[in-house]
Parts: C-alpha cells; sequence; structure tokens
C-alpha cells in the first residue's frame, strides 16, 4: 500500500510540475496566433437596404447580426447600422418598439439598447460608399464614420433585394457588383482594412462578389446565381415573415459562438447547406491570405482591442530583462517517470506487466 | 479671468406629473431639470469639468455659440380638445429651434453643423435639415430663457414632420440624464411600454436663467447666467378602469436618483376632491397647489427622497382605482386646427381655422406657417375671416419662397373675437420637382410642417410672478410676466400633400423604345443601301471532294 501512496505522490508532484509549463506553452501559442492574424480592432457595416413594411425581415436579419456582434464585443462606435425603414415603431407593429426573429415572439433583436447610424431616407448607394471610402463631408458627426485603418478587421454585411449583379436600395436605386468592388478596392489602397469580410443575404448573392479583386477579401453569400435566397416563418400575429433562411441559421449559429470560442471559418460556410436554405451559400476565399481554417469567427464578429506592443517591448527590452518563469529541464519529467516505473515494477515483479498490457 | 479652481454650482431635480382624464387614460409628464452656474460664452474660459451637466451638450454650446437650443421628437399628434393642454407642446415629428449668440458671424454655417453633430447625438436624420427647410422667424419663438437681444437673425427654426422616433433615439437621449436610467424616475422609461401610446414626446430644452438669489424678483439679476436643461417627455397611454405604475410602465419606483436635489411624483387629484371619482394608494398626507395652465390644481405628492415613501416593499407603486364615471373636462381656451381642401394634383387650398373659447374675452394670437417651397403660395389669395366678417391682421411678415432655396414664411398677428372660429385660408399650386427630388416613396405624399399659434391667454386664475425654489417644474417653464395671463403655443397637424408623380419607369420605356426603332428603322434601312449579293458555289459532298483532289493531281477537269 505504500507503494501506491508513493505513486500517487510521484504522479501529483509531476502534473504540478507540468501544468505551468504546459499553461505558458499554451499562452505562447495563443499569442502567437493572435499576432500572425495582423489585427488590432474590428469594425462592423450592417446595412439593411429594403423599405416598407412587407420587407421587416431585412430589418431583423441586420438586427441579427447587430446584436451577434454587439454581444461578442463590438462597441456601438465600432458599427455602423443603417436601416432604410423603421420597422419597429411602425405603426403596423403589433407590438411598438419590437423586432423579432424568430415566430411566437421568442427572441426581440431590437432591444432596448440600440443606436442606429442612417436610417430612412439616409441608406443610399452614395451613403454607403462615402462611408466606405472615408469620404464624408466634415461635418459628419464620428458615430457615422467608418475610422478604420490598416489594422481594421471589418465585417459588412448586406441584405435587401437583388438580382444579378446588382442590389436594390430602398427601390429607387441599385449598386452593382462593379461598383462594390471599385470600393472595395480603393479601400485598400487607402490602406483602410486589413481583412475584410463580406456577407450578403440576397437572392443571387453570389454575383455580388464575383468581381472582388483586391487582396485580403473573404465572401460568403446566401445562394447562387440563379437562385433566390427565401424567407423562414411568418408570425401570424405580426402577419410578415420575420427572417431570411441563411440568416436565420446564421444567428442561431452566431448564438452557439462566445468571445473565447475558437470555431473558424470553414464552420462558418458550412451555415445553412441546401437541405435547410433550399438555395446553395457560396463562397469565396481565393483572395484571402490566410487559410479559412485558421481564421476564427471572432476575428470579425468579436473585438479584439489589443495595441500594437512593438515599440513598447523595444524599450522594455533595453530595460533590465524581464525574470522567465521556472521551467524544469526535459529530461527531468522522463527521468521521474522512468524512476517511478522501476520502483513499481521492482516491488512487484515482472509477472504482473501482463496486467497492464 | 483664468480657470477658476472653484467647482461650479449645479443641481440636478426630477418629476413625474400623472393626469388621469375621465375616459381612462393617463397623461404622463417627466421632467429632469438640471442648473448649472456656468456661462459657455464667456471668453477665456473654457469649461472642462462637467458633473451633472451631459458633457456632450455642453461642448456643443460651447463650439457652436448657442444661446438657446429646443429639440423635441414625437410620435402623434396631440389632440387639443380631448386632452386639453400639454405641459410643453410639440409638433409630430423632429423640431430644432436655437438662438445662436450675436458675436456669431456665420449664422447659417453654424447652423448646418449643428444639425450635423445633433443627428449623430440623437441618431436622428437631423442632417435633412438645410435651408430648404428652415426659416428665421421674426415674432414667433422669441427667447425662453434670459436675453434682451431679439434680433431674428439669430433664431432659426426647422422642423421635419416625417422623422419617427423610435428606442434609437430614447438611448441616448436617456444618457444625457445624470442617472441614466438607473436611479430615480427614469427607471420607468422603458421602451415598450413608452412607445405603445398614443403620443410619446421627448425633449431637450437649454436656455440660460437668471441665477436665482433667496426671494430677490430675478429680473433685477442680470449678471453670469447659469445655464438649464429641461429634458421632458411626455406620453400619454389609453388604460383601462385600474391602473397602476408596474402596469403602465413595466417597473415600479424603488429609490431617487442619487444625485437629484429634489425627486417627486405629482397625481392629479383635482377632479377627485371627495374620493369620489378614483381611489388612489398609497394614500400621501403631502398636498400641493399649484396654478398652472390658467387653472388651479390640486396634486398628491409623492417625495421620493424620504424613505417613508416607498413604505414597508422599498417599491413605490401606485395604484389608482376608477370608481365613478367622470364629468366634463375644462375645454381648453385656444385651439386650432389645419387641413388641405381642393382636388386634383394642381391646385389646393390651406385652411387653418382657430378657435377661441373664451366666453368674454377677446386676445390676439401670433399664427406661424412654414410651408415648403413646392407648395407655390398665392398670398394675393390670403383671407381671415372670423364670424363671417373679415377680420384684418395688425401685423403680418411674409417671406416668399425661392425654389429650391428656402420655404415660405408667414407669420400674422391676429385678433380673435370671443367665442368664435377664425378661419385663414390660402391657396397654392402644387409644383413638378425635378425626377432626383422625389423621396423614395413618392406615392406617399410630401408633408408640410405644423403650423405654431402663440397667445398669450387670459387666465382665470391670478397667476404668481415670483419664481420660488419650490415651484414644481411643470408650472414654471414658460417664464410668467402678467398675472392675468398665460402663454400657450399650439401646433397644428401637419399635411400630407400629394404631388404631381411622374412614372419612374420611363426613361427605362423611353431607352427601350427608342433603341428598338432605331435598330429596326435604320438598321434595315441601312442593310438595303449597302447589302449586295453573291453567288455562292455549294459544297460538295466529301466523296466528290476526294475524288476532286485526286484528279487535280492527275490533271483532269474538276466534277462539279
Amino acid at each position: 500500500m505504500d507503494y501506491y501512496n508513493l505513486l500517487t505522490t510521484c504522479a501529483f508532484i509531476h502534473l504540478l510540475v507540468s501544468i505551468p509549463y504546459a499553461y505558458s506553452n499554451y499562452v505562447e501559442n495563443k499569442a502567437g496566433q493572435f499576432f500572425s492574424s495582423g489585427h488590432t480592432n474590428n469594425w462592423a457595416v450592417l446595412v439593411c437596404t429594403s423599405r416598407f413594411w412587407f420587407n421587416y425581415r431585412h430589418v431583423a436579419n441586420t438586427l441579427s447580426v447587430y446584436r451577434s456582434v454587439k454581444r461578442l464585443g463590438i462597441p456601438d462606435s465600432h458599427i455602423v447600422l443603417m436601416l432604410a425603414d423603421d420597422m419597429a415603431c411602425n405603426y403596423r407593429n403589433p407590438k411598438p418598439a419590437t423586432v423579432f426573429s424568430h415566430k411566437n415572439m421568442e427572441l426581440n433583436v431590437y432591444g432596448d439598447d440600440v443606436e442606429v447610424d442612417y436610417r430612412g431616407y439616409e441608406v443610399t448607394v452614395e451613403n454607403f460608399l462615402r462611408v466606405l471610402t472615408g469620404r464624408l463631408p466634415p461635418s459628419t458627426p464620428r458615430s457615422k464614420r467608418l475610422l478604420s485603418d490598416d489594422r481594421s478587421n471589418i465585417l459588412i454585411y448586406l441584405t435587401g433585394h437583388g438580382g444579378n449583379g446588382f442590389l436594390k436600395f430602398q427601390d429607387s436605386e441599385e449598386i452593382s457588383n462593379m461598383e462594390l468592388a471599385d470600393a472595395f478596392e480603393q479601400m485598400w489602397q487607402k490602406r483602410r482594412y486589413n481583412e475584410l469580410l463580406f456577407i450578403i443575404d440576397t437572392c443571387q448573392g453570389a454575383s455580388m462578389y464575383e468581381r472582388f479583386y483586391s487582396p485580403n477579401l473573404m465572401a460568403l453569400a446566401s445562394s447562387q446565381v440563379g437562385e433566390d435566397s427565401l424567407s423562414h416563418q411568418p408570425d401570424l400575429a405580426i402577419g410578415v415573415h420575420l427572417m431570411d433562411k441563411y440568416t436565420f441559421y446564421l444567428l442561431e449559429f452566431l448564438e452557439e459562438v462566445h468571445p473565447a470560442s475558437q470555431a473558424n471559418m470553414n464552420d462558418l460556410f458550412k451555415v445553412c447547406p441546401q437541405s435547410q436554405c433550399v438555395s446553395t451559400p457560396g463562397h469565396r476565399t481565393d483572395l484571402f491570405q490566410r487559410n479559412p481554417g485558421s481564421v476564427l469567427i471572432t476575428d470579425f464578429f468579436g473585438s479584439v482591442l489589443l495595441h500594437d506592443m512593438k515599440q513598447l517591448v523595444a524599450d522594455v527590452s533595453s530595460q533590465k530583462p524581464k525574470q522567465k518563469d521556472w521551467h524544469p529541464p526535459d529530461g527531468f519529467i522522463l527521468g521521474l517517470w522512468t524512476l517511478i516505473l522501476l520502483v513499481f515494477f521492482q516491488t512487484y515483479g515482472i509477472k504482473h506487466l501482463k496486467h497492464i498490457f | 479671468m483664468g480657470i477658476t479652481a472653484a467647482a461650479a454650482r449645479d443641481e440636478f431635480q426630477e418629476e413625474l406629473v400623472i393626469r388621469p382624464l375621465h375616459s381612462g387614460d393617463i397623461y404622463a409628464s417627466f421632467q429632469f431639470r438640471t442648473l448649472w452656474d456656468t456661462d459657455f460664452l464667456q471668453e477665456g474660459q473654457k469649461v472642462s469639468h462637467y458633473r451633472l451637466f451631459p458633457k456632450s451638450l455642453g461642448q456643443v454650446l460651447s463650439k457652436f455659440s448657442v444661446r438657446e437650443l429646443h429639440i423635441s421628437f414625437t410620435q402623434g399628434f396631440w389632440r387639443t380638445m380631448q386632452w386639453g393642454q400639454p405641459f410643453i407642446p410639440s409638433p409630430p415629428g423632429a423640431e430644432l429651434w436655437v438662438w445662436f449668440h450675436d458675436t456669431v458671424s456665420d449664422v447659417d454655417g453654424n447652423w448646418k453643423e449643428l444639425t450635423n453633430v445633433l443627428s449623430g447625438i440623437f441618431c436622428a436624420s437631423l442632417n435633412f435639415i438645410d435651408l430648404t427647410n428652415t426659416v428665421q422667424p421674426s415674432a414667433s419663438f422669441k427667447p425662453l430663457g434670459l436675453g434682451n437681444a431679439t434680433d431674428h437673425r439669430f433664431l432659426r427654426y426647422a422642423t421635419l414632420p416625417r422623422e419617427i422616433v423610435c428606442t434609437e433615439n430614447l438611448t441616448p437621449w436617456k444618457k444625457l440624464l445624470p442617472c441614466g436610467s438607473k436611479a430615480g424616475l427614469a427607471v420607468l422609461l422603458k421602451s415598450e411600454k413608452l412607445f405603445h401610446s398614443s403620443f410619446h414626446s421627448q425633449a431637450v430644452h437649454i436656455r440660460p436663467v437668471c441665477q436665482h438669489k433667496n426671494g430677490l424678483d430675478f429680473a433685477k439679476i442680470l449678471d453670469a447666467p447659469s445655464f438649464c436643461i429641461h429634458l421632458c417627455i411626455n406620453c400619454y397611454l389609453h388604460l383601462f378602469t385600474e391602473w397602476s405604475l408596474f402596469k403602465m410602465f413595466s417597473r415600479t419606483l424603488t429609490e431617487a436618483c442619487p444625485l437629484a436635489t429634489s425627486s417627486k411624483v405629482y397625481v392629479d387629484i383635482t377632479d377627485n376632491p371627495e374620493g369620489e371619482l378614483f381611489e388612489l394608494s398609497p394614500a400621501t398626507p403631502l398636498l400641493s397647489q399649484a396654478v398652472v395652465l390658467g387653472d388651479r390644481r390640486t396634486y398628491s405628492v409623492f417625495d421620493l427622497t424620504r424613505a417613508e415613501t416607498f413604505g414597508q416593499l422599498r417599491s413605490l407603486n401606485l395604484l389608482l382605482r376608477w370608481k365613478g364615471d367622470g364629468g366634463e373636462m375644462l375645454r381648453p381656451l385656444l385651439h386650432a386646427e389645419r387641413y388641405v381642401a381642393g382636388f386634383g394634383l394642381q391646385t389646393g387650398e390651406i385652411h387653418t381655422v382657430i378657435y377661441n373659447n373664451h366666453p368674454y374675452r377677446a386676445f390676439p394670437v401670433l399664427l406661424m406657417d412654414s410651408v415648403p417651397w413646392y407648395l407655390q403660395l398665392y398670398i394675393h389669395t390670403l383671407t381671415v375671416t372670423s364670424k363671417s366678417r373679415d377680420n384684418k391682421p395688425s401685423y403680418i411678415h411674409y417671406q416668399p419662397a425661392k425654389d429650391r432655396h428656402r420655404p415660405h414664411l408667414l407669420e400674422m398677428l391676429i385678433q380673435l373675437p370671443p367665442h368664435s372660429m377664425t378661419e385663414v385660408t390660402v391657396q397654392f399650386e402644387r409644383a413638378l420637382l425635378k425626377w432626383t427630388e422625389y423621396t423614395p416613396d413618392p406615392n406617399h405624399g410630401f408633408y408640410v410642417g405644423s403650423s405654431v399659434v402663440s397667445a398669450l391667454v387670459p387666465s382665470m386664475v391670478a397667476m404668481s410672478t415670483n419664481f420660488t425654489q419650490d415651484q414644481p417644474l411643470f408650472s414654471s417653464f414658460v417664464p410668467v410676466k402678467e398675472e392675468s395671463s398665460y402663454f400657450v403655443r399650439v401646433y397644428t397637424e401637419p399635411l400630407l400633400v400629394n404631388l404631381p408623380t411622374p412614372d419612374f419607369s420611363m426613361p427605362y420605356n423611353v431607352i427601350c423604345l427608342t433603341c428598338t426603332v432605331v435598330a429596326v428603322g435604320y438598321g434595315s434601312f441601312y442593310n438595303l443601301l449597302t447589302r449586295t449579293f453573291q453567288v455562292d458555289e455549294p459544297s460538295l459532298p466529301l466523296a466528290k471532294r476526294l475524288a476532286n483532289l485526286i484528279r487535280r493531281i492527275r490533271g483532269v477537269p474538276l466534277l462539279t
């Protein structure tokens, strides 16, 4: 019995010694992974382009992405939310100041703390492109600007009615895929983003990203060219369809993600397969430098507010060197286990080996 | 003078006034006032330490040299005839009027930047305010605060009747309060219940007031003014025979805002002296009388700074149970309506009707109308009739519109005979806009802002001109200059006018038709002129082609 005690105490000592070693390895890996992505701040531009009460679902789509993005850490000052019409306080809304995403009024995505930056008639193609490229009149307030820099990861989400190569704004004008691609190129040349994730939920959405040509762009769409994106479920009390299928399943996926989650882009590509969505979601990663499997969801949907420490590290290293944590020498662990095994077999003899193997 | 080390004194008061009406409806008015002894406009002294006064607005005031700022967002229309006069009236949509300091050289530039900054602060589309919907009233909208200067070149007034109010406007509004929405009366401001009402209005009024020393008449003190910011929310809810704070707002009151010097709830019990109309619980011994809007009214007061108000449960949930049917409500003395008459999409007529319900007193009213340029008014057709006789206004100020530059402004001082109806009519013609000037939904119509009727209405009850500290906020918003009358501002309905709307698919149709005609007509004509005909040999089958090849080698004539 004494030897069992000895064994357990040796194992305990081993664990005690190796846990800090493993943890520091983990921290170094995490830090390495973080600095390899190269971004220090996150922005989101969420646009709903449809007007009129029967397009309630587009506003609900945008607000559910807004809610997820806020929940994962991006503050209102870094979100530009554009809603082309007011559904929450619309006179036809039987429950004012609410926008629901699930039927039977389960989830109110409008909430109590919402800041809409562009609303109503302000959501136009011109304002959208000005926000992206930063060419706004000098009197524009800060909350309406996209003040990103070359280390920002930007999430752009568009929803509304679209067709092959265009997206309709407010039933009166369109933006074409070429204009969008040129706007992103302007952003690239002005170094306004580090990486950009573009998600679009409209009919024939894949046509909007086929003309992109700037680097570091990843795009997702809810349907391929020639296919329509469908809406999900109507609510009989409100009288309209509440969400689109793709964004509904995207919201369900994002509700599982928390700020420390390790889910990556490959999981995002699998959201809403054809069996659920009826349309085939598409994605485009050829312009993106990193492997999508190594890109975390929180790189775009969450917020990372670390600063560039290179200058600070240079200052610090010129001072007294910091005391590093002590790690036991590598052979020590091996030697310790050999000792434990030797003692064990010496006590019980070799005939007990067959009980182990 | 330099930056003084002493912290500027500021104080914060909040109150809620509940007026139960006979039909079971409730009029709730929240008022939050912060008074601060400082001057934003003094040269050489930069204000940098903000405590209770919201910093975002303080910076706006000093940057744009604003003396007074009044902004309101309203959803719904206040029905004066059914509901009486509100404490602080506001028109549907958004309204902004600003008095700039007389040191400003470019008022229009400051105005444009100010509207943009406010649109960012309040999450509203105030950036649509530009010179085409801004006016400079010459007689209405005199400063509500201190100040002798009444040069109307420094006044700007604009209204956006289409502006919607929703949670995104309430959220930044609540952030202007010292306690936010976490303590005090502001915990009741939950958007889901607040917007489920017939009328909801939230406003911010900033103006300089005199520092009041104890008991002295404020008109004598004219040194450094203090700034008063008054935030108020009015809402009008439909309820049934029994209501409580919890039913109305889904919250109860648990504490006063710790930063407030006074925090009170007033319930109007004037119509219920013996308790036969309704029953109010918890009962309170505190009563207060105030003369408001020419009427002496009695209020039950709940003082939230005292712990015993909250009782055993440490929460205050006012309950009101209706017992009998109420009688008639006091009719308001001044009331106005407006509508568009006529048919078709070319001409029309605007009728403004003003009612004077006082039985024997006549009084003058100032009517201000601001009509957009696309309704071209014909001022020669302006008629003012009272009791079917012509009533000539004693003062008319008319500024005609300039297409795409500024709107019409019409101000008139009209004497209303007692117990009468006065009708003002003017004809107009609708303009055809350029196709890019139409909104994305032009068939909805175009809005014309409310008319404003301002008057000093004779009061049945003598009003007090002394300003004391203990006066409730709602009775002292507008300074009272005479004992026998009180100031009233009535807003009419906004108008919704259809302009001749083109068919926006016509450019596409025209292009298609023209291209088809050109392609078919000119194309065939061109073909006829330039087409030449050639005889073409039919191609031989394979066997014959091979045979021809061999024949060519042999030098023998070919097959055809």
